[in-house]
Formats: structure tokens, sequence, C-alpha cells
């Protein structure tokens, strides 16, 4: 039976019928037509699903999409401002942090994360801070680079991103 | 990969959530962070016919100290725990061990609680559980680590019982917990735990039977001024792990002594 699940996604309020086993990630890909969210492995792993919910970072393949009742999600089309690439973006394209790029909108994804809890990291945090995440092709040293360069870009004043009252899963 | 359909319901409070336990039938699950739960239902080895959603449940997410004992709400997630001053303080190996579970995404949405309900052989939670001592309490009783693990991924827990809270007496001695695995995410090979506490040792062990393991024989080595080398042969007896992917059972019990040598070293400084 389906249910109606109302959410936002990237600033724009959406209400919808799904059925409850509808994962998240189907839910932005199929049903709100975002296909920059990536599946990479359907087993919780390599992280390509990453988006926010509320400040956190979390595998949209994990969640089904009921469960984001209320919760304000961000996934990668909802971090440039226009023309204007979010620092993370902009540094991933400068540092080459890619070559297939199937893995990239995950990895920016965690990156913001990552950034946003910790906006001076170490070469060591910035891999810690990634663990979730797997590339098949860069052997990761542009992306802990890019992440580096976007860290450094941001002045280290990263803001948290906004918080919501509500937050899926509920804190 | 798709899991089979099922009804949903969020609950706002236990008691709701045993309602509809109690409504849906034994074939109904609780969704805690979902995230053992979650992957079992698209490889569709698990087939709940409902999920009771306790995100929500506000009432099961804190951590106190009352009474000298750490009590943590069943829902509070693995980032926390590792970032919370009073678990540090007072059970420091839990704070270290919730640091280590899988990754960032996964430890933003998976909870003590679900980890112990779910209880895998390859989970760290219910070995320092174990080897602590602690207490689980549910809607209907309270429970010692001992008797709560049955088997592997069954407690004693009813089907409409829902696990609320996890009751640590104070450890903030010499410890440390070793999680044996190839990727920095992955569930421990093999686990080994070792924890000071009242002037004896604690010793826990992971994955290396159904059922998490006290290493009862390495505690007494220990106690009658064994070194922590001689006391770490031991760590495999009466141990019948079974071999997976990654290890055999002869490998896993040689990681057992290894690593509990280890952790009794890395915890004494040595």
């Amino acid at each position: 039976m389906k249910r109606k699940v109302s959410l936002t996604v990237n600033g724009t309020r959406r209400e919808d019928e799904v059925e409850p086993r509808l994962l998240l990630v189907h839910y932005l890909r199929d049903v709100a037509g975002l296909t920059g969210t990536h599946i990479g492995c359907d087993t919780s792993q390599c992280g390509a699903c990453t988006v926010l919910i509320g400040d956190k970072a979390v595998k949209s393949c994990t969640m089904f999409a009921v469960q984001a009742q209320d919760a304000d999600v961000q996934t990668i089309e909802g971090l440039a401002k226009g023309d204007q690439l979010h620092p993370l973006q902009q540094a991933f394209w400068d540092e080459h942090g890619l070559q297939c790029g199937f893995c990239t909108p995950g990895f920016i994804m965690a990156g913001v994360y990552l950034l946003s809890q910790n906006p001076n990291p170490t070469d060591d945090e910035i891999r810690k801070g990634l663990e979730g995440n797997l590339c098949r092709c860069t052997g990761y040293v542009n992306i802990v680079k890019a992440v580096r360069t976007a860290a450094k870009t941001m002045g280290g004043q990263t803001k948290q991103p906004q918080a919501t009252a509500a937050t899926a899963g509920g804190d | 990969m798709i899991p089979a359909a099922f009804e949903y319901e969020k609950a706002g409070s236990v008691e709701e959530a045993v309602s509809l336990l109690q409504r849906f039938g034994e074939d109904a699950k609780i969704l805690a962070g979902g995230h053992s739960l979650i992957p079992l239902m698209r490889l569709r080895l698990a087939q709940p016919s409902a999920l009771v959603d306790i995100n929500g449940v506000k009432e099961l997410n804190y951590v106190r100290l009352e009474g000298g004992k750490l009590r943590i709400g069943a829902m509070t997630r693995h980032v926390e725990l590792q970032n919370n001053d009073l678990v540090r303080q007072n059970v420091p190996m839990l704070a270290e061990i919730a640091d280590e579970v899988g990754d960032n995404q996964v430890r933003n949405m998976g909870t003590i609680g679900g980890v112990l309900a779910h209880a895998d052989s390859a989970g760290d939670y219910p070995t320092l559980a174990l080897m602590l001592e602690a207490e689980l309490v549910t809607n209907k009783s309270r429970y010692q680590a001992k008797d709560f693990f049955k088997d592997v991924f069954t407690t004693a827990m009813a089907a409409d019982e829902v696990l609320c809270e996890v009751v640590f007496a104070v450890a903030n001695g010499p410890h440390k917990y070793i999680k044996f695995r190839r990727r920095l995410f992955d569930w421990a090979i093999v686990g080994a735990g070792a924890q000071k506490l009242n002037g004896g040792w604690r010793i826990g062990l992971t994955n290396v039977g159904p059922m998490p393991v006290r290493a009862t024989a390495v505690e007494q080595a220990l106690a009658s001024g064994a070194t922590p080398e001689q006391a770490a042969e031991h760590a495999s007896d009466g141990l019948n792990p079974s071999g997976d992917l990654r290890a055999s059972p002869d490998y896993k019990k040689h990681l057992a002594r290894v690593l509990t040598k280890r952790a009794i070293q890395q915890a004494q400084g040595a």
C-alpha cells in the first residue's frame, strides 16, 4: 500500500505517494528525477549514493523514502549555485579527483560532511573521513588532494550545513 | 535490489512500538538504524511482513551517568557514542569501538540497540556488553548480557519485546579493543578486547563463534600471574569458529590468540 511522503529535496518541497519498500536512492533517482546520486554496490559499502539529510551524510540506499518524512535532503544537484560550482566540486575538477566519475557525487557529498565536521583536516583525517566511499580508478591520491584544496578555498570557515528541526531517522 | 513488500508504521513511543508489534504479529520487525536490516531485506534474506520504525522515539536516545552506571538509550547512534564525553570518561572502550563501526555514513544512522538486538556474531558491542557484564533492559525485563545472546542473530527477546537501554558499570581503566579486518569499514574478521577492571582483566572475543565469547581461561591465567603472552595462548580454548570467505577456523583461532596478546599488551601500554 502506498503512503504519502513529504520532504524537502535541495530546497524544494515535494510530496509523493510511495511504497514503503522504495529506497531513498530510488526515490531520488526515479521519482524526483535526480540521477546525480548513484547506485554503485547496492550493499551499503561503496558510498556512491551518499546524500545529506539535515547535517548528516547517509547512504541513501540504506534508508527507505518513507523514513525521510519531513527531512531536508541535499543531493549533488543541490550544491552549485547556478553556474558557480561548490568549492568541493571545483576542487575535484581542478585537482582531477576522478577518472570515470561514477563515485564522484558520493565522494563530494561525503567531503561536504567531512569539512562541516572538521574544516581543516589532515590527510589522515581526510582518508578516515572518506572511508565509506570506494573509488576503483584513482587510487585516492587526487581525491584527498581535492578535499585538501577545497578546505583551503573554504578558508577553514566551513559552516555546518543547515540542520532542520526534523531530520530523517530522528536524532 | 528491491526488498519484498511490507507494511510500515512509525512509532512515537516504546508503548506504541510494542502495540504495533503485537498488531502486526511475529513476522514484524523493529526498524532502528537499519544498517543491518535493510541490507538483509535488499538481499531478501529477511522479508519482514511489517516494519515498526522507532527512529522517532526520542525517549530512547540518551546517555546518562546515574548511580555510578552509564545508561545508554537503545537508539543512541554510533556517532553520538564516539563523541560523547560521558562515554569517553566512563567506558572509553565503548567510544573507541563506536568510532570504528562502519564509516561516517553508517555511524550517522546505526544504533547501539540495533547492533545488540541484531546479535550478529561479528558485532563489536555484544562482545563489550558480555565482557563488561552489561545489563540489557527491554520493555518487559532486564537481562544480563550472558543471558541475552542465544545464538547467531538470536536473542532472548520475544517478538513483541523492544530493547530500550544498555547499562554499563564504569570501566575506565587500561583497555584496548583490536578489530582485525582488511578494510577500514569492514566487520571484524576476529576482534579481541581487554579491559582492566576491579584489579582483574576482562577479555572478550568477536566473531569466533555464533555468539560473543568471554575468554575466561585467559582472565584466570592473568589472575594467576601469567604473562600476556602465556595467558593469550588460552584465548582459543574451547573455540569452534566456523570458517568464512575471509578466514578458516584455524586462522580465526590463531587470530584470537595473537589479538588477545596484543590487546592485553597495548592496554598495559607495553
